[in-house]
């Protein structure tokens, strides 16, 4: 039975790496197509950082994901200090209203503000492209730092006040350093989702391309071996990222462990 | 001033880039375009309901559920064996959900290369002597697509699931003498209702309105509900007929979440019968 659970792992682990390993090895080959094993090669690579198109966008991918994640965590903490003030009425409504785009089908809130943007006759490009980004960032700010905020009392900023603080001093100094893990966790969250999507920018864009779209018009047109080789890189990326964060979480738990043991 | 005020930019920012591009939405479904002048129509939305559409409706309904079935099917042992593993199966789990870090189109991508006609599979078979087959462009290879990328969605929810059920619950009815099957059926199953039914949001609905998966490994055979509304919007440039359908999909996707959140409200208190 053990064995048998094994098995039936390893099956389905098997089943989500083998594409991606079968990628990694198809950008050393050598022949274009992959019909067959011809030889090492690294001109894929070569021809990867050559490539204009794909740096370009690789340029805008990461730009955007640095101002979206900003400015959604900016004006996501904000409205959540706000929304957690309001009235129960008002506040379901706003959050009900903020639900909607985390989950609303990628394509419907595509393909909406793509209507916005030919409605009101802005050109469709970068800027567009970073509204709405940061449009789908929002929400997910406010729900990972709303839950911080109903866990602190409003006794201490209101205390404070009392004490001669004027409210954006207050702000700083009482309710930002209780909610910082949730704004923490909302930023990782809104640059991730940036970093990620396609659906989304893909409507929201006609000339200007981010890796995904660039990578789906690549695809479209068949196998291409400098696809693979991007694909083996970001992988390792991944991976090196995740055993990095999980090393570094599991180093706290060690650390902490220690001061527990100690005392 | 109050901290009211800190909400009110994106109080705008709301209404501006949520709401009145939905109502946009609304509004480009209900009008058509003739000579110039743009007036209250139902042609779009009766366009929905022509045999093409709705044969394409159809296609996308029974290849998301076939897709969130086999899902299911895959996922639950994965979680299960993982949740009651007595070795650490937090860092094992990384294994299964790490994939999904990894950019989508690149994972479809990933399966060009498989199953084209000179991919892997073909090579294989040809070496048997026998002629290289049709695989790619096929529903089966849009099925095949979807789960591959859908899994680990419904993975992570299950186990999430599983591993919050209190283990005195099983010492409980081994107590009162229930046997492996029983504990199974009725405190597994039932408890780990919330994960399969965040899994089934989690598959279902991202795999009914892909498009780019179709697009990828279907090519032009395998029309879809969501390369439907990509082709009016991208292709067509008809923001009306483009709309009628995105407004009927948005309707569909609220009645199966409020069917959903109602399934789970009524499985929370039932649960506290139990």
């Amino acid at each position: 039975m053990k064995s048998l659970k094994r098995i039936y792992l390893l099956i389905i682990i098997l089943f989500l790496y083998a594409p991606i390993f079968i990628l990694m090895i198809a950008s050393f080959n050598n022949s274009k197509y992959i019909g067959g094993w011809s030889g090492f090669t690294l001109d894929w690579y070569v021809q990867l950082f050559k490539d204009r198109e794909i740096m370009s966008s690789l340029y805008v991918t990461l730009s955007m994901a640095l101002i979206a994640a900003i400015v959604a965590t900016i004006l996501g903490t904000l409205a959540a200090i706000g929304i957690n003030t309001f009235s129960k009425g008002p506040k379901a409504l706003m959050l009900n209203i903020s639900y909607i785009p985390v989950v609303n089908a990628d394509i419907v809130t595509g393909v909406s503000l793509m209507l916005l943007f030919i409605f009101t006759r802005i050109p469709r490009g970068y800027f567009t492209m970073l509204l709405a980004h940061i449009t789908f960032c929002i929400p997910y700010v406010i729900f990972a730092v709303l839950p911080r905020l109903q866990m602190t009392s409003s006794q201490y900023y209101e205390a404070a006040l009392d004490l001669g603080a004027k409210p954006s001093y207050a702000i700083r100094k009482v309710i930002l350093p209780d909610i910082m893990p949730g704004i923490i966790n909302g930023a990782l969250l809104a640059f991730t989702l940036s970093l990620d999507d396609f659906v989304v920018s893909f409507f929201t864009t006609s000339n200007v391309n981010n890796l995904s779209t660039t990578i789906y018009a690549m695809a479209r047109r068949g196998i291409n071996p400098k696809i693979n080789a991007l694909s083996t890189l970001m992988f390792i990326a991944v991976v090196l990222l995740l055993l990095l964060i999980n090393n570094r979480t599991t180093k706290q738990e060690k650390a902490l462990r220690k001061e527990i043991s100690k005392s | 001033m109050t901290r009211k005020y800190f909400a009110y930019p994106y109080l705008a920012w709301m209404v501006l880039f949520i709401v009145v591009p939905l109502l946009l939405v609304v509004y480009y479904a209900f009008t058509a375009e003739a000579a110039g002048t743009i007036s209250f129509s139902l042609q779009n939305i009766a366009g929905f309901f022509s045999t093409t559409t709705l044969n394409v409706f159809a296609k996308s309904i029974w290849l998301a559920v076939l897709c969130t079935v086999i899902c299911l099917l895959l996922a639950y042992p994965v979680a299960y064996i993982l949740a009651s593993s007595k070795i650490n199966s937090r860092t094992l789990m990384v294994w299964f959900v790490l994939p999904m870090w990894m950019n989508f189109l690149l994972r479809t991508y990933a399966w060009l290369i498989i199953l084209d006609s000179n991919g892997i599979i073909n090579q294989v078979i040809n070496l048997f002597g026998l002629p290289s087959a049709q695989l790619l462009y096929t529903n089966e290879a849009v099925l095949l697509g979807m789960i591959y990328n859908f899994l680990p969605f419904m993975i992570l929810p299950i186990y999430t699931a599983l591993t919050k059920i209190p283990r005195n619950l099983y010492e409980a009815a081994e107590d009162l003498g229930a046997n492996s099957t029983t504990k199974f059926f009725k405190i597994t199953v039932p408890l780990s209702m919330p994960g399969i039914i965040s899994g089934f949001t989690m598959v279902f609905i991202p795999s009914i309105t892909t498009f780019s998966i179709s697009r990828l490994l279907g090519g032009a055979q395998t029309m879809l509900f969501g390369d439907l509304i990509e082709n009016q919007f991208m292709f067509m440039q008809d923001w009306h007929a483009g709309s009628a359908i995105s407004f009927v999909m948005m309707i569909l996707m609220l009645i199966s979440l409020y069917i959903m959140t109602r399934y789970e409200k009524a499985g929370e208190s039932s649960g506290g019968l139990w």
